[in-house]
């Protein structure tokens, strides 16, 4: 009887692990062909000198990721990136958060207020960068008007390598503060209502009330959206490429765009295929480093 | 008492700024969209010669006629097949796929689920290079087609990390008395997890819908003529013809911003929670 049970337990772990793998196949099949396959081919392609198009291919061995190592363009993207890795965080966050705030103390009354402040994260990044590149043209934009009603001159924010970096900062701040304020606004319902009932009672006022009860329950929220506020943007693509094409000059050139230009512009695929690669290992080690440091944090 | 009453004042006092400050920013938040939508309904130099913030002499909708009879439902087409496509397949692999990982007990299942959410941040750009060689021997280069796999592939991971802890909740004791009934492992699936998902797929058709609805880099750089690209791109096409013709570009920014307003106001709180689902904390 004994055996037969064991042998049955057997049997039915064996087709349990029959059923997942048919379950798991597609997506393997999936992630290999487009991920773990092209993850391979980047760093193989990146030791050839190559056009991308024609059957010349010559093995260079590790003389893109030479080039790339001294290439001050692509360390220019990658302080770029970093730049406004730091600005996301410092200026996205804290507005997300006092509008968050805003809205939970206000009530059901300020729908209207959330309603519009979403809004600008309904537009894809394509159009917001057409919209701002128009907005900020130099002849009757929107910037330029107001100046010249103070009787100052046509501003080209966008031309001026000084300003570019941080104007295009700025749009992306104007596109995805909403992110974060709808972020925060979910941590806030996850605080129960008698927290603050019992917090009031005590005579606290809503300035204590956020300080030393809220915000110290929101920091694991806060945490996890400074991780993915920085991975983001160091993947950051779209929106740059579409209002400077990383320029004037280098000022806001990014890895991506870099990567992007050099691969299908002056189709430089070997090269740009060490781009994405240094790019790969950047973003996998600036992930694991933040995502260690914070977890120890919360053992601590 | 005097207290208190100060402390009153003083609150009010804030709220007052706070509201100020509320009201700037939701100026800030439309006026992009004031210039957008004001700018689209005016005559090609009447922007220049009349500044920016002036109504347009009449609601003039000619803009909007040639922007759609310019072959603004084509690339609006491509997108919605594109997307219908993409969200089909994805929800199915990505069901699949959660199943097994939510409610079996086997040895594989850590280490296979937390490879597929470390691919969550793995930059597209590693792999542009490899799918458009991949899309040009295949013969899918500069259709629809050859987006779908990529949409699906980036996709997936979030998928699956948001529908493997949506699965887990689903109680054991419903498996349980199906399992007692002998229904197999493989219609357990079909007939009583995949129903139950039901909220947890509406909330990932949302997410990664409006993703794929505004993807820029995959459709750029595997399509190429203008009747193979979608939405995204046909500002762009619109871009090269009418580049100086700023009110031009304004409409066709508006109508591409147009189904997503529409979306929005029919599922508001839905469309805004499913929009931050890939923020749960992991």
């Amino acid at each position: 009887m004994g055996g037969k049970e064991i042998s049955l337990g057997e049997i039915r772990q064996r087709n349990t692990r029959k059923v997942a793998a048919l379950f798991l196949t597609p997506i393997a099949i999936l992630l290999a062909v487009y991920i773990v396959y092209p993850i391979i081919d980047t760093f193989i392609t990146s030791t050839y000198q190559w056009n991308g198009i024609s059957a010349a291919k010559k093995f260079i061995g590790i003389g893109n990721w030479k080039t790339l190592l001294a290439d001050s363009n692509f360390w220019i993207a990658f302080r770029n990136n970093v730049v406004i890795m730091v600005l996301s965080i410092c200026i996205q966050m804290p507005i997300g958060l006092a509008l968050a705030t805003f809205l939970d103390f206000g009530g059901k009354k300020l729908t209207i207020f959330k309603v519009i402040w979403f809004i600008p994260l309904l537009m894809s990044s394509v159009a917001i960068g057409f919209l701002f590149t128009y907005a900020l043209a130099t002849n009757g934009g929107l910037v330029s008007t107001v100046s010249s009603w103070f009787g100052g001159g046509n501003i080209d924010l966008l031309g001026n390598p000084k300003t570019a970096l941080l104007t295009v900062v700025v749009v992306m701040c104007w596109q995805f503060t909403p992110f974060y304020m709808v972020y925060f606004m979910a941590a806030f319902t996850n605080i129960p209502y008698d927290v603050f009932e019992a917090a009031r009672i005590d005579g606290a006022t809503r300035g204590q009330y956020f300080w030393k009860i809220a915000f110290p329950l929101l920091v694991p929220s806060i945490k996890s959206a400074a991780i993915l506020s920085m991975v983001g943007s160091l993947k950051y693509f779209d929106l740059v490429y579409v209002m400077t094409g990383g320029g004037p000059g280098t000022s806001t050139e990014l890895m991506a765009t870099y990567m992007y230009k050099q691969s299908f512009s002056t189709f430089n695929m070997g090269y740009g295929s060490a781009i994405a690669g240094g790019m790969f290992i950047l973003i996998s080690m600036v992930s694991l480093i933040t995502m260690k440091i914070l977890n120890r944090n919360e053992e601590a | 008492m005097e207290n208190y009453r100060r402390n009153k004042r003083k609150s009010r006092i804030y709220w007052v700024i706070a509201s100020l400050l509320a009201v700037l920013y939701l100026i800030i938040s439309v006026m992009p969209f004031v210039f957008m939508v004001l700018n689209s309904f005016k005559e090609k130099f009447e922007m220049l010669t009349k500044g920016v913030f002036n109504l347009p002499d009449s609601l003039n909708f000619a803009n909007y006629t040639e922007v759609l009879t310019g072959g603004f439902g084509r690339y609006f087409f491509n997108s919605v097949v594109v997307l219908g496509i993409s969200l089909v397949l994805l929800l199915f692999i990505s069901a699949c796929a959660s199943y097994p990982l939510a409610r079996f007990k086997f040895k594989m299942a850590g280490p296979i689920y937390a490879g597929i959410v470390a691919c969550m941040s793995i930059p597209i750009h590693i792999t542009l290079i490899p799918v458009f060689k991949m899309s040009r021997a295949t013969g899918l280069y500069d259709s629809i087609w050859a987006l779908i796999g990529p949409y699906i592939a980036f996709a997936v991971p979030i998928s699956v990390f948001i529908l493997t802890s949506f699965m887990k909740e689903i109680p054991r004791e419903i498996e349980e008395s199906a399992e007692i009934d002998g229904c197999g492992k493989i219609q357990m699936f079909f007939s009583i997890i995949l129903p139950l998902a039901k909220p947890g797929l509406a909330t990932l058709a949302i997410y990664n819908g409006v993703n794929m609805w505004n993807e820029f880099s995959f459709a750029y750089t595997l399509t190429q003529s203008s009747e193979n690209r979608t939405l995204p791109l046909a500002i762009w096409e619109f871009q090269g013809q009418y580049s100086m013709n700023t009110p031009m570009i304004m409409s066709v920014l508006t109508l591409t911003l147009l189904p997503m307003i529409i979306m929005f106001i029919i599922f508001q709180d839905k469309l805004v929670k499913g929009m931050t689902a890939g923020a749960v904390k992991g």
